[in-house]
């Protein structure tokens, strides 16, 4: 077989399957420790078990919901590389984080704010050195639900193995659990963790 | 349950109205009669052990009542054709062991053919009708006592993945153990309520005592008592489906935001063969704890409290 084969992009259909069946496959495949795996589940067990498992695995994990079918795209935290440029993104411990407390950015017009966050994110991944965690805590949360204008470019962080984290008693005040559409549901102690970790904090 | 007409008989105390754990019929002044039946496929390879998880399963259920097993009937399903018939009498040897350990005597039972085996116990049991323990009786100012660690849905989990081997062995064996020795020690406290945890995780069965009770519950997410592994393998999303379904439920439970995900989701992990929660007034709790611990009882641990009056509202620190 050759190495371009291999390297192709791997697809895992687990649709129809029962806990635990996904995580055994996908620690089958994950095994085989591919670059980037993309796997399919039909029910929210799956879903979140499969999550669960990549993140403990040293996955970045990113998630599509399309009618009723979960499309998890797995990333190998120690291998991303931006595709473009072949460089290494690693999100390594030097790597800054960012706190992010708001939905918009800067204060004075929330309609300018909101233009200057799709653009703060959209030249975010144009960084040489991705972020290793972007942490979204109050009105931040909105960010990372399924209406959110930046949806796509941290879809895209995600991918690359950037860890979003979503403060979950946010996303219950404004009640967005059920919206949530990239990232994994954190708490105050995990976030306190990665803040207090070696490496910059971004506050915004 | 809830659709079939309900039962009106002035000597049913527990019928099946107030998702308790067993019936409870009175039969006079001195003596009610509890009555429980429970059932499964095997969750662990080896037969005569399943057998016993079985047999402590549904022997709990009158542990859990306050009561005391006085005899038990078998009920299995058995694929004969495909399994050999030494499987079966493991099976059957391993219940008769619990049954025997539990002091009950086992008076017959009923096999018949299907695809895949299924074991358990129909129980009868007696306690005094003033001493029958139901999960109605929690009070202000209570504390919970939880008498086995949790994290078997989990472990069974992992165990169908081949993962967390010690985690297996160590849940089989709390499965396995009888609540009779946290019953006998119970006998002798003045305790207000008590369940059994079983399919709806620990916070589904503190819910159902909480909102019976018409009080609010408080739990200590750290003095929980964890099965080994269990921890791990919740965070690798070793998770049966069953703890989703019970968290989805359970939507009004507030966790503290320092409560990590894997352990809230340990919390709602359908249990077999769980241990007792016991709510009991404070000041009995070290007592209580001391003699569980002496009588067997190792992982006995106080893991909560009543906070108030109020509508089954439970909060997790």
């Amino acid at each position: 077989m050759s190495n371009e084969l291999k390297s192709k992009l791997v697809e895992l259909n687990c649709q129809g399957l029962a806990c635990p069946q996904p995580v055994i496959m996908t620690k089958k495949a994950l095994e085989q420790k591919p670059a980037e795996i993309t796997v399919l589940v039909d029910n929210l067990a799956a879903k979140e078990n499969v999550a669960k498992f990549a993140a403990s695995s040293g996955y970045g994990v990113s998630i599509e919901n399309a009618d009723g079918i979960y499309r998890l795209n797995l990333l190998a935290k120690q291998t991303a590389v931006n595709i473009a440029t072949g460089k290494e993104l690693a999100a390594d411990a030097e790597a800054p984080a960012i706190l992010l407390g708001r939905n918009t950015l800067g204060t004075g017009s929330e309609e300018l704010g909101a233009i200057l966050m799709k653009s703060f994110f959209v030249s975010l991944l144009e960084l040489p050195q991705l972020p290793r965690a972007v942490m979204l805590i109050n009105s931040g949360v909105y960010l990372a639900a399924t209406d959110s204008p930046v949806l796509p470019p941290l879809q895209e962080l995600s991918r690359r193995g950037v860890a979003i984290m979503v403060c979950g008693t946010c996303l219950d005040y404004f009640s967005l659990k059920e919206k949530l559409a990239v990232g994994e549901v954190t708490n105050m102690y995990s976030i306190l963790s990665e803040l207090t970790k070696a490496g910059n904090t971004i506050t915004l | 349950m809830a659709k079939l007409p309900q039962i009106h008989d002035p000597r049913l105390l527990v019928g099946i109205d107030t998702a308790d754990d067993a019936g409870v019929y009175l039969l006079n002044e001195e003596t009610a009669l509890i009555q429980t039946l429970d059932f499964f496929t095997p969750i662990v390879d080896d037969p005569y052990l399943f057998g016993q998880i079985a047999a402590a399963n549904s022997l709990s259920d009158v542990y859990a009542m306050g009561g005391k097993p006085l005899t038990a009937m078998n009920i299995v399903t058995f694929p004969v054709c495909k399994l050999s018939a030494e499987v079966l009498l493991a099976i059957l040897s391993g219940g008769q062991q619990k049954i025997a350990e539990a002091g009950a005597v086992m008076v017959g039972g009923h096999t018949i053919d299907d695809d895949e085996p299924k074991y358990g116990l129909s129980v009868t049991g007696v306690a005094h009708p003033a001493k029958i323990l139901t999960n109605a009786g929690a009070r202000p100012g209570d504390v919970l006592v939880l008498t086995k660690a949790i994290g078997t849905g989990v472990l069974y989990t992992a165990l169908r993945a081949e993962l967390f081997p010690q985690g297996v062995a160590a849940a089989a064996q709390s499965m396995a153990q009888l609540n009779r020795y946290a019953a006998e020690v119970m006998a002798h406290y003045p305790v207000h309520a008590c369940t059994d945890i079983t399919g709806f995780g620990l916070l589904g069965h503190a819910y159902e005592m909480a909102s019976a009770s018409e009080v609010d519950l408080e739990f200590d997410s750290r003095a929980i008592p964890l099965l080994p592994e269990a921890a791990e393998a919740a965070e690798m999303g070793l998770i049966p489906a069953g703890a989703y379904a019970n968290r989805e439920y359970l939507k009004s439970v507030e966790f503290h935001s320092a409560v990590p995900v894997n352990l809230q989701d340990l919390l709602f992990d359908p249990q077999t063969s769980g241990g007792l929660l016991i709510s009991l007034p404070g000041c009995e709790a070290s007592g209580f704890l001391q003699q569980a611990r002496a009588a067997g009882v190792l992982v006995a641990a106080c893991i909560g409290s009543v906070t108030g009056k109020g509508t089954g509202k439970i909060h997790v620190k």
